[in-house]
């Protein structure tokens, strides 16, 4: 957070076809919305075409279908790249997809040096928690390492990986192992960067976080403030920062999407908004807001201009912008703070000495402590240590509201297939051979991966293909196997 | 002994599978231990399972119960295709339930198809196994050497 200027409103959408999500970013523009965050459907989080076996019956459903660079340029017609910002919640084929971003760009003439944006490429989350992974954890490491290195020397301005919380959080987590758990794996990124010869100060500043704001209002506070206080310490301390640029984090936040409910779902409205709240006194840099319509279904246009107004409303009408840290010097906030900020490093320190994050997951240590955490959080909920408005308390016989619900056309998917045919007639079949047959021997290699995936998505070969000749060289991750 | 308590005696058995591309698993994780903390026996498949395997395990396993977790919004893809490879598989009688992110109108088309009350956000695992415990009691296959 900066005084006197707001955060980043950015509301994550996507469904159905390129065309369609196009619409709803033109719409959040047109409403005020300072930036782009683009939500991609399960095929594409999981590497598969649309026309996959694997995909029937999801395709375009919880976000948009991506399959080629045809299809990146569609998203983003008539959005200049190199005026907007643009986070993308993608992480097994968070490089695939950011090649196409990269490629889209240069077709409208824009220069990387000039994009703004994100990826959010944090795979060891994946792995404890949000689960969508493709290749296993070495290989997935080396990507990451790839982009950071790409970002580092030809887009400067983009943030190439997203380290994130908020997932650990929405499987269940306590606040503590949310904060405890991402700080981990951001510190695994900094050291597998650094062991390829990186300087620190080289891409710290552009390693951005991402937060859940749940509903325990000042430990959320607490838990954003002993965030950056531990960051800090450890990248200026431990890893040598000289940059002051290095030693900040700066992260995004998106309200807690597992704290809305399906009974009176119009209260989620109210959640929200005192959820944002937290995030902003605890001083986000950017902020995603829920639906209220979202326990029943993807997010209607309507709720999210509501969505988009809360921020508005805490921005505007209760002049949040004009001071940094405002809850600094509370004797509660600072108690809070210091006490997550100790119990953080005891987690990490024992994260540490059973053999570090790719250990703990392979022994399904995080796994375990999340799935732990959420059982015990559901038995209070059933035994009203907890109460939850208008789910075990202050219930009603009759929902007063009606509340629309959003369809996704089901006639999407077979337009998108057609798409994709269509383009595999059009384009040249030898080029994408030979572009596929020079990356899988590249990836044999240590070489950056990067130019040689620009150039496979810049001949069209697909999302599905290019993940399918990763596979022939990295292997695919298997859940270990794991009681409940 | 009374059949009621036969019934009882036998324990209840449930696969609980998470079907597609869905990662989905903090419900389907809290849901198995309410099951297992209720005395039912309680079989997980792991994510990303196919219709065929969900089936095939069932069979196998020979359950009383398939509850499918889905928050993908391929619902209205899957489940029927569930049901029907049941069916074919002379598992007709399995009690088929599931939860997740399915709108009430969905919900409707889909009971017309032969599977039970589905779950969401807020419903509290113990009405779940009061619910099966309630269809398994109506429908549950019969303990050996009972006679009617």
């Amino acid at each position: 957070m900066y005084a006197g200027r707001p955060w980043t409103m950015r509301e994550f959408s996507g469904f159905g076809l390129a065309r369609d999500t196009n619409q709803r970013f033109r719409f959040l523009l047109d409403s005020g919305q300072t930036g782009l965050s683009v939500a991609f459907d399960l095929p594409t989080l999981m590497g598969y075409d649309s026309d996959d076996p694997k995909s029937a019956g999801e395709v375009g459903r919880g976000g948009v279908a991506i399959d080629s660079l045809e299809d990146m340029e569609e998203l983003f017609r008539g959005i200049p790249l190199a005026k907007v910002s643009t986070s993308m919640t993608i992480n097994a084929p968070a490089a695939i997809i950011w090649a196409m971003y990269l490629a889209c760009a240069k077709k409208q003439r824009a220069k990387l040096r000039a994009l703004n944006g994100t990826i959010q490429n944090d795979m060891l989350k994946e792995y404890m928690a949000q689960k969508e992974w493709i290749f296993p954890p070495k290989p997935s490491l080396r990507l990451i390492v790839d982009t950071v290195r790409f970002a580092a020397q030809y887009v400067p301005q983009w943030n190439p990986i997203s380290i994130s919380g908020y997932h650990i959080r929405e499987a269940g987590s306590s606040a503590l192992q949310e904060l405890s758990f991402t700080l981990a794996n951001g510190f695994t990124y900094v050291e597998e960067v650094l062991k390829t010869g990186l300087k620190i100060d080289r891409f710290a500043p552009r390693l951005s976080f991402f937060f859940n704001a749940h509903q325990n209002f000042f430990e959320e506070i607490a838990k954003f403030r002993a965030a950056r206080r531990i960051w800090a310490k450890h990248v200026r301390c431990r890893y040598l920062a000289r940059d002051p640029k290095s030693w900040r984090m700066r992260f995004h936040v998106q309200t807690a999407g597992c704290s809305l409910m399906a009974q009176q779902p119009e209260n989620n409205i109210v959640r929200t908004a005192y959820e944002a709240l937290s995030a902003v006194l605890g001083g986000t840099q950017s902020l995603h807001t829920n639906g209220y319509d979202e326990p029943l279904c993807l997010p209607a246009k309507e709720s999210v201009q509501i969505a988009l107004r809360t921020q508005q409303i805490l921005a505007h009408e209760l002049e949040l912008t004009g001071v940094v840290d405002p809850l600094g010097g509370s004797y509660y906030v600072e108690h809070l703070t210091t006490e997550m900020e100790r119990a953080a490093e005891r987690y990490l320190k024992q994260i540490k000495s059973m053999g570090g994050v790719l250990k703990g997951i392979e022994e399904n240590f995080f796994q375990r402590e999340i799935a732990n955490a959420s059982y015990q959080f559901q038995k209070e909920v059933e035994g009203k240590k907890r109460i939850i408005v208008g789910v075990n308390h202050y219930t009603t016989e009759e929902e007063l509201w009606k509340v629309p619900i959003f369809k996704i056309d089901p006639k999407g998917e077979r337009e998108q297939k057609l798409r994709l045919k269509r383009l595999k007639k059009k384009r040249s079949s030898a080029r994408v051979s030979r572009v596929l047959d020079q990356l899988k021997r590249k990836a044999e290699t240590k070489e950056n991966l990067m130019p040689y995936l620009l150039e496979s998505v810049q001949a069209y070969a697909t999302l599905g293909e290019i993940c399918a000749s990763l596979k022939e060289v990295f292997g695919e991750y298997r859940e270990p196997a794991s009681s409940f | 002994m009374s059949i009621g308590n036969l019934r009882a005696a036998s324990k209840i058995r449930v696969l609980l599978a998470k079907v597609g591309l869905d990662g989905h698993d903090r419900g389907v994780k809290v849901i198995a231990r309410a099951l297992r903390d209720a005395g039912m026996e309680v079989i997980y498949t792991g994510l990303r399972q196919s219709v065929r395997s969900i089936v095939l395990s069932a069979v196998q396993e020979d359950v009383d119960v398939v509850a499918v977790s889905i928050l993908s919004g391929a619902h209205m893809t899957l489940l029927p295709r569930i049901r029907k490879g049941l069916k074919r598989y002379g598992k007709g009688d399995v009690l088929l339930t599931a939860g997740g992110i399915i709108p009430a109108t969905d919900q409707t088309s889909l009971k017309r198809l032969g599977i039970g009350t589905l779950f969401g956000p807020g419903d509290s695992t113990q009405a779940i196994v009061r619910y099966i415990r309630n269809m398994t009691g109506m429908t549950g296959r019969r303990p050996a050497g009972e006679v009617t």
